[in-house]
């Protein structure tokens, strides 16, 4: 098989399996076994790309033509090719988790879910590989209807309200920003390949560029960049699963991918620090970074906690891409694959404390680290990860963000990123440290899953949720370990235009 | 030389196109401001007569006679087309007529009315009652 | 034989629905009256085909009435644009007829069907003859036979609801005024020039240049079609005659009568007045875009506050039509574009959707949105049917409607109106909510109790997914339809560059 058949095959086994699923609804074992042997085939493929891809091929595959220029094309350069191996990746243990967390919680429509979950993986891994901007738009769409489904699955008024958030924002400033600016960049440029060095310089007016670019940062509304945020929160009405993969991963890395990409290979990190036409984004970003942090201080709901935490580490990224230089986006993307291994251990480990315990709230989790030892301790490893302590990988992604703003003359943002460190303390931390420390609380009965499961009788979550939560915790402490190879392959990401002519 | 800013001789000798106006503005104020359905047609009829007219005479050519050839030369004959034209025009406007009265027949059938004010009244009426309806059955 | 019938193709088109309309109503029975319909359907769409096949490549065919020659004869002047109208009338035709047996029989009893699609083969007549014919009286005559059999139509929605009569005779009422009007302005333009044929007209125009005459018959034309394409403001009588109106008869009016419309328009305006009438600029920038926008907006927004489905997408047709104008009034061959594949993207779309809503009334006996509380289940196709038909209404990539947008932004872009470009996609997210409200409702929404709701029948739900489908695949595959609209535009502005020098 050449390597363009499998990137074909990564992207569309997902797509594919749905009728598989869909014919299997009525038996839900074997219906979830074709799920998560999906997501291995998928990894497989994508693992099978990595090998030529870290040797210097660049797969591509042209389809069709949908307008005269417009091509629905991939291509894999190092950045989509790390998004996708950290989604697909990340699908596995996710898929395995659904199984007990669904079956767990006794959710509905459960075939419905399966469907809808492959199809924005799908959509995920379209958007890592996509050769253009149009191919990108298309699956970055497609990546938002199919999620819909997801985040108003339990149907309740609840639920209705935030998925309309969640559509309504997505949808808005993809329409009304993203697509004004593609369509933009297409009348200049007369082209929307990724290319490296990016393709505006010289054809946009410097002084037109920070507007440009505005349409994007806002019309990548995936990226959670405040104040297009409020739509993260809203989606934690959605089964734990699907805050774990889609929205501390596919959903929220594909809009910050998706700003790499652009500043990388459509405006070119040359033309971004010749013309600074990102400087405020730098400004935006340090301000989302800190603001969603202090929110997140407020929030006793515990996904709604690490909701807002992920949109301030989401803008870390966007400051990565900001910075305009080698280093910003070296640390931005490997703050996707640490980031994501960290949050993602965060929102099942939130998962397994409501399926064992029913507990959705800080204030209730007193004394359960006591009962779900080893939950909290893959939580503790997580939230190390993401405030950034060694030996965790974390720390790197940071390190090598501080390094940028350093390159770009920025100290004031070296202060932002440790001060965002405090702040990532203090509203990660208490929460283990309730767990394990605090005297579990006096009044059982204070809400009414308490009253359901007895304090006393609250033990560890499924097996099939506690694997993945173990899995994913050891992969934060190898990501340190690991981090030269990842290095290594970011340096491949081409800053400069290709000289040849 | 100053500008004539009311050439009376214009206006007489072009008084077909007042006529046309005149009519005009008459048959489209009939057709908005009358309530009774029936008048509304006949406001139309007016509207649309003055249309012909405006061909008719547009096409008439002072002292020319009847396009019907004569042999003689010299002869100044009226310009057919419009008036052919018209032909046309006229059979469209009486159907629209059949069909307009056709439907005020059905129209007082049903609502037992011809006047605009009532049936909107009535329509009004059928909107009140189909949503309280609608909302009694969410209850 | 076949030599005889390709000479006569342009005749052959019109003349085939006329002369089945008259056998049509004398045949008694409902089944065979539509047998003979879509038997003069499909010939019709096979005519159609055919001119549009041998007008692909730039040739003009002139089809001279009765052997008389113009411009004293009637002439049949087929060029890329109306044969591409043509096809889009009669393939609509085509979809809707299959559709319509179920949904007449259900809602117009037996001995007046006959009645009904004699009228139906009267109107497509009309819209027929309008887009083929050279000749400017002629183009009238056929706006009146199309008017007065969609009138009948339109009162047949009676047996459901006697609204119908008032609708079809308000509609009556200003569309002979609208026609009238177009009247007195061919009436100035022939005594101008003395002609009525309209490359004839285009040339004398030209070599008279402006005068107060031509203007006002230019104004007279505008207001005239105007009202018939339901232009902001004039657009009173469109709400309640497609609420109204059976279902087949809104599906295939709300396709095509409001698209020929804008035809003639597009027509009058660069093949009559040609492109450098400084007045018609004028008009078109300072009068028309205005209230184009203004429609965008204030029907998108009475749309979100409709109750009734029909009455809903009604109002949206009025929007769309804003968009259909606002193409004609950039002046350029992209703007040009733009138009006239919304033209064709809209008829598909909002046939869909229209078909969808009929498909409603069929199996719930109600288009009241607040009915259609978990129709999803009830009926998944047709709702199914609906979402992609809406996809396509709010414009998502790989739907006709993103084509449209696209051009449309990129004319917007091309001539550097930035706020016309937002506008156009802020406008467009509004169709987001109102298309979402139903989606909603019908998913998300638990159905009332006690009411039962079937499936529509196989040849309801065959047209309108072949509709949905349709509007899928030319988003995927927009090279056909671009091609045909861009050659379309070329030759309608090569036509009047020749004017004017």
């Amino acid at each position: 098989m050449t390597d363009s058949t499998i990137l074909l095959l990564a992207i569309f086994i997902p797509a594919g399996v749905t009728f598989l699923i869909a014919a299997l609804g009525s038996r839900p074992n074997l219906r979830d076994g074709a799920s998560v042997l999906a997501a291995i085939a998928t990894f497989i493929a994508v693992l099978t790309l990595l090998g030529p891809v870290m040797e210097g091929a660049r797969p591509e595959v042209a389809l069709f033509e949908v307008m005269p220029g417009l091509l629905l094309a991939f291509s894999i350069e190092p950045l989509g090719m790390l998004f996708a191996v950290v989604a697909s990746g990340l699908w596995i243990v996710t898929a395995v988790y659904s199984i007990g967390y669904m079956r767990g919680a006794g959710e509905k429509k459960q075939t419905r879910f399966y469907i809808c979950f492959a199809i924005a993986i799908s959509g995920a891994l379209g958007i890592a590989f996509s050769a253009n901007l149009f191919t990108l738009f298309i699956f970055y769409e497609i990546l938002t209807i199919s999620t819909y489904p997801l985040v108003a699955h339990k149907e309740t008024p609840e639920a209705r309200k935030g998925a309309r958030t969640y559509l309504a924002i997505l949808m808005t400033t993809s329409i009304a920003f993203l697509l004004v600016g593609i369509v933009w960049v297409w009348n200049i440029a007369g082209t929307l390949d990724f290319r490296a060095g990016g393709i505006l310089d010289g054809k946009l007016d410097p002084s037109f560029a920070p507007f440009l670019l505005a349409l994007f940062a806002f019309g990548i509304g995936k990226a959670a960049l405040m104040p297009f945020h409020r739509w993260l929160p809203a989606a934690m009405v959605a089964p734990t699963p699907v805050s774990a993969l889609l929205h501390a991963v596919a959903v929220v890395k594909a809009g910050v991918f998706t700003m790499l990409k652009v500043g990388t290979y459509i405006f070119g990190v040359g033309f971004l620090s010749k013309t600074g036409a990102s400087d405020w984004l730098i400004w935006l970003a340090a301000a989302s970074i800190l603001i969603a942090s202090i929110v997140a201080l407020t929030k006793d709901d515990l996904k709604a906690r690490l909701a807002y935490s992920t949109v301030s580490q989401l803008s870390y990224i966007t400051l990565g891409m900001a910075l305009a230089n080698q280093m910003g986006v070296i640390g931005g993307s490997m703050h996707i694959a640490t980031h994501a291994v960290g949050k993602i251990t965060l929102f099942m480990c939130a998962g397994a404390i409501y399926v064992a315990a029913h507990k959705t709230k800080i204030s209730e989790l007193d004394g359960l680290g006591r009962k779900m030892p080893i939950t909290f301790i893959a939580f503790t490893i997580a939230a190390l990860s993401i405030i950034g302590l060694p030996p965790m990988g974390g720390a790197w992604s940071k390190w090598y963000l501080m390094l940028a703003s350093a390159d770009a003359g920025q100290i004031a943002i070296i202060g932002v990123l440790m001060l965002s460190s405090l702040l990532n303390v203090a509203y990660l931390l208490p929460i283990p440290a309730r767990a394990f420390f605090a005297a579990p609380s006096a009044r059982p009965a204070h809400s009414l899953g308490a009253a359901a499961a007895p304090g006393d009788q609250i033990e560890e979550a499924p097996l099939f949720c506690l694997v993945p939560i173990c899995i994913t915790a050891v992969g934060c402490i190898v990501l340190f370990f690991a981090i030269g190879g990842l290095y290594e392959f970011l340096l491949h990401i081409p800053i400069l235009p290709e000289t040849t002519p | 030389m100053e500008e004539i800013v009311f050439d009376f001789g214009f206006v007489l000798t072009h008084y077909n196109y007042w006529m046309f106006v005149v009519l005009m503005m008459t048959g489209l104020y009939i057709t908005v401001s009358r309530g009774n359905l029936v008048k509304k047609v006949v406001g139309l009829n007016i509207f649309q007569t003055a249309v012909f007219l405006l061909y008719v005479s547009m096409g008439k050519i002072v002292g020319g006679t009847a396009p019907i050839l004569t042999g003689e030369p010299g002869t100044v004959y009226s310009n057919p087309l419009p008036h052919v034209l018209i032909l046309t025009a006229i059979v469209v406007g009486i159907a629209t007529t059949a069909l307009a009265l056709a439907l005020v027949v059905r129209i007082r059938e049903t609502y037992d009315t011809i006047e605009e004010d009532e049936i909107i009244a009535l329509e009004l009426a059928m909107d009140t009652t189909a949503k309280a309806s609608a909302a009694g059955s969410e209850r | 034989m076949l030599a005889m019938i390709e000479a006569n193709l342009p005749a052959l088109q019109v003349v085939l629905p006329m002369l089945a309309a008259p056998i049509c109503a004398m045949l008694g029975r409902g089944a065979r009256a539509w047998a003979l319909t879509m038997v003069a359907v499909l010939l019709a769409f096979a005519v159609a085909v055919s001119l549009f096949v041998a007008t692909l490549d730039g040739t003009i065919i002139s089809y001279r009435m009765g052997n008389w020659a113009p411009p004293i004869g009637i002439e049949y002047r087929v060029d890329i644009l109306n044969a591409f109208v043509l096809l889009v009338i009669s393939g609509i035709a085509l979809f809707v007829l299959p559709y319509a047996r179920a949904s007449v029989a259900h809602e117009i009893s037996e001995e007046r069907q006959p009645l009904f699609y004699s009228a139906f083969l009267l109107c497509l007549t009309g819209l027929l003859g309008v887009t083929i014919t050279g000749d400017a009286f002629n183009i009238f005559v056929f706006l009146e036979i199309s008017s007065l059999s969609t009138y009948a139509l339109i009162a047949t929605g009676a047996e459901r609801n006697k609204r119908a009569l008032t609708a079809a005779y308000n509609y009556l009422i200003m569309g002979t005024v609208g026609a009238t009007f177009f009247v007195i302005g061919i009436g100035m333009l022939y005594m101008i020039t003395g002609t009525l044929n309209l490359a004839d007209l285009a040339q004398r125009i030209a070599e008279h240049g402006d005068s107060r005459t031509l203007r006002m018959g230019f104004v007279f034309i505008l207001i005239g079609v105007g009202l018939k394409l339901a232009m902001f403001p004039l657009h009173l009588w469109l709400p309640n005659a497609y609420s109204f109106a059976p279902s087949a008869v809104t599906a295939f009016i709300a396709a095509t009568a409001t698209k020929v419309a804008i035809y003639v328009l597009l027509r009058f305006m660069f093949t009559v007045f040609g492109f450098d009438y400084d007045f018609q600029a004028a008009t078109l920038r300072h009068v028309v875009l205005p209230l184009a926008i203004v429609a965008m907006f204030a029907a998108s927004i009475v749309a979100v506050f409709q109750d009734d489905l029909k009455r809903m997408l009604a109002y949206s047709s009025i929007a769309q039509v804003g968009y259909m104008l606002l193409g004609l009034t950039f002046l350029s061959h992209t703007g040009l574009m733009a138009s006239v594949i919304h033209l064709f993207n809209h008829a598909v779309t909002k046939g869909a959707l229209f078909m969808v809503a009929g498909c409603y009334i069929f199996a719930a006996g109600t288009s009241s949105i607040s009915s259609l509380r978990g129709i999803g289940r009830d009926m998944p196709w047709t709702t199914a049917a609906f979402v992609v038909a809406g996809l396509s209404l709010i414009g998502l990539p790989l739907t006709v409607g993103f084509v449209s947008k696209w051009y449309l932004v990129l004319a917007a872009l091309e001539l550097n109106w930035w706020p016309v470009a937002l506008l156009i996609m802020a406008s467009s997210l509004l169709a987001i909510i109102y298309i979402w409200r139903v989606v909603e409702t019908a998913y998300l929404q638990p159905a009332p109790e006690g009411v039962v709701r079937k499936e529509a029948p196989l040849w309801m739900l065959l047209p309108t997914w072949g509709l949905a489908a349709l509007s899928v695949f030319f988003g995927t595959y927009a090279a056909l339809t671009t091609a045909a609209a861009s050659r379309a535009a070329s030759a309608l502005i090569s036509a009047s560059n020749m004017l004017w020098q």
